[in-house]
């Protein structure tokens, strides 16, 4: 059986507590499954560190063993509990090592929902970190994107953001870019976007539109790559980058670069600028397959 | 006791004078950043510091803003921290730090980030991890913080060889204790099952409530008197209770010494570093 994104969080948690010899810290870490079936079922003298309900003194805790060189995981189970666990990490770990030559690497793993979470927890929060030097934010959504990140981590000295995603965790197919010659559009998505990303290039070909799909594993720092830019140099109405944080964030920020590079528009799609209710009818969700298809077909014809 | 007493005037000395100067500097501005004398304050740190070295205990040190005196009360290089307040790269914590994050890494010490008790947290999973020894400097507002608050009794829990040490001057700027709670952090440390003193900054007094240092968490509330302004070169009210004084009355000429040696000591130091370009 393929190993999901599920296995392999799993797997080098164990590996970095057993063989690194680390600690994993964590509110209810052992909750709804050990957090998605993510973890491996070890408790204190294990390595896995159960902290209070104390968000913002969490994220304290965790950079204060950093600071021991222990490269310790956080794992925050909604990414909208950041804006409580986030102020410590970076405003120290994140400027430890510029202001002070203590690096304070830390792996936090910070999981998006699919909705239904209302108004806080719901979907990915990368953007709060974005802003912050000394910070690097990956997307992984495979296994093999999750070793990567994991493993750039460990050879690195900064702290690192993982925005994960749930949806992600039964994964087990790697996803690859599909660069078209003078294609009509290009899609950059991240996170979870990505998946539904794929179902609109096919529903788009349909229709007689060409998209390119370039997958984006790193958010920061953000490497706008050479065959990227001809792909979006040639592309008939330019870029689109698809996001499941608001577009204010992370995806405006790409786009800009992006378009400072090139000679193309580039748009975005993410969460609505709206606050997300707990009913479906109110809910705020990613942009899905058939978002995409709309908002490229509203591209193609220009409005 | 009275040799005690003696070595931590000196190194509450070397801080006075230290800080005398750097108050001249401010004045004259030398130094044009915000900067935070603890002036008045010194016997804290100075106490500590001089408990733990003769018990050879080498802990791991937490500073907050107001950290001139911990920083040299626990070793910290003079001429790096001057290089720091010059904003200088050869400053200990590279000419970027200012007064208020300071750092010495040879005494680990480790510098404050400006978020007010930010402090608390870290060395709080600082401890847990390596289970070292482990000080940390707090201001009486500071406290209030609630995740300064979770932390304490986070510690607790984890019954980690913590030392809390709040540098109690009863003022936030200039609002007063009295004006912003009602309650004082060692109750509420005692609530948590920290045990924990309201204590005054007197040398014997701090000495004798040390006795289980290490051995579990420790809060200490330390009652003392900030001499200057929160920030800058000035004086709030002429008055106040000096200890520094007051030890000098009490310890008798050998105080007049010492306090001599270090003056000459610093202003030559500072004279040296601004001669350098």
């Amino acid at each position: 059986m393929a190993e999901t994104v599920r296995d392999t969080i799993k797997s080098i948690t164990r590996y970095h507590l057993e063989v690194e010899k680390s600690l994993c810290f964590g509110q209810c870490l052992t909750a709804v499954g050990w957090v998605g079936g993510t973890l491996p079922e070890l408790y204190e003298d294990g390595g896995m560190v159960e902290v209070t309900t104390a968000d913002v003194a969490n994220g304290g805790f965790v950079v204060g063993a950093g600071l021991q060189g222990i490269r310790p995981i956080y794992v925050v189970r909604y990414q909208g509990f950041q804006w409580y666990n986030s102020p410590i990490i970076v405003n120290y770990a994140s400027k430890s090592k510029e202001l002070w030559n203590r690096p304070c690497p830390i792996f936090i793993r910070s999981i998006a929902m699919e909705g239904g979470m209302g108004p806080v927890a719901g979907s990915s929060h990368h953007s709060i970190y974005q802003r912050m030097p000394g910070t690097k934010i990956l997307s992984p959504m495979t296994p093999l994107e999750y070793s990567f990140a994991y493993n750039q981590f460990m050879s690195d000295d900064e702290v690192y953001y993982i925005s994960e995603h749930r949806r992600s965790y039964d994964n087990t197919e790697e996803l690859h870019d599909e660069i078209l010659d003078e294609c009509d559009i290009v899609l950059f998505p991240i996170s979870v976007t990505r998946f539904d990303a794929i179902k609109a290039v096919k529903m788009l070909m349909e229709k007689g539109i060409k998209a390119s799909i370039i997958h984006q594993l790193w958010i920061k720092p953000f490497t706008f790559k050479d065959h990227w830019k001809s792909c979006l140099n040639k592309s008939k109405y330019g870029g689109l980058v698809l996001d499941d944080d608001y577009e204010q964030g992370v995806a405006s920020s790409i786009a800009h670069r992006m378009m400072l590079e090139s000679d193309k528009k580039v748009r975005t799609l993410g969460l609505q600028h709206r606050t997300a209710g707990f009913h479906s009818s109110v809910d705020n969700l990613p942009p899905s397959a058939n978002d995409i298809f709309n908002k490229v077909m509203e591209i193609v014809r220009g409005q | 006791m009275n040799d005690f007493r003696l070595n931590v005037f000196k190194k509450a000395s070397l801080c006075r004078n230290f800080e005398e100067v750097v108050f001249k500097k401010l004045q004259d501005k030398t130094i044009s950043f915000p900067t935070y004398l603890s002036t008045g304050q010194e016997f804290i740190s100075a106490t500590i510091a001089q408990t733990v070295e003769e018990s050879n205990i080498k802990p791991d040190i937490f500073i907050q803003h107001r950290g001139h005196s911990t920083y040299l009360s626990f070793g910290g290089t003079i001429i790096k921290l001057i290089d720091e307040l010059l904003g200088r790269k050869t400053g200990c914590a590279n000419g970027m730090g200012g007064s208020a994050s300071i750092q010495s890494k040879e005494k680990n010490i480790y510098g404050h980030d400006g978020l007010m008790g930010s402090q608390v947290p870290i060395a709080v999973g600082s401890c847990y991890t390596s289970k070292k020894p482990t000080i940390v400097f707090i201001g009486d507002s500071s406290v209030e913080e609630d995740y300064v608050l979770s932390s304490i009794g986070w510690a607790a829990t984890k019954n980690i060889p913590i030392l809390f040490v709040v540098e109690d001057n009863n003022l936030s700027i200039l609002t007063e204790k009295k004006v912003r709670r009602s309650w004082e952090i060692d109750e509420v440390a005692k609530g948590f099952g920290v045990e924990s003193y309201n204590i005054s900054d007197n040398p014997n007094d701090i000495k004798k409530h040390l006795n289980n240092v290490f051995q579990k968490p420790l809060l200490l509330n330390i009652n003392t008197v900030r001499k200057y302004w929160h920030a800058g070169a000035g004086i709030d009210d002429e008055n106040v209770f000096d200890r520094y004084e007051s030890e000098m009355t009490i310890l008798g000429d050998a105080t007049v010494n010492v306090h001599e040696i270090n003056k000459k000591l610093v202003e030559k130091l500072w004279q040296r570093q601004l001669e350098i370009q």
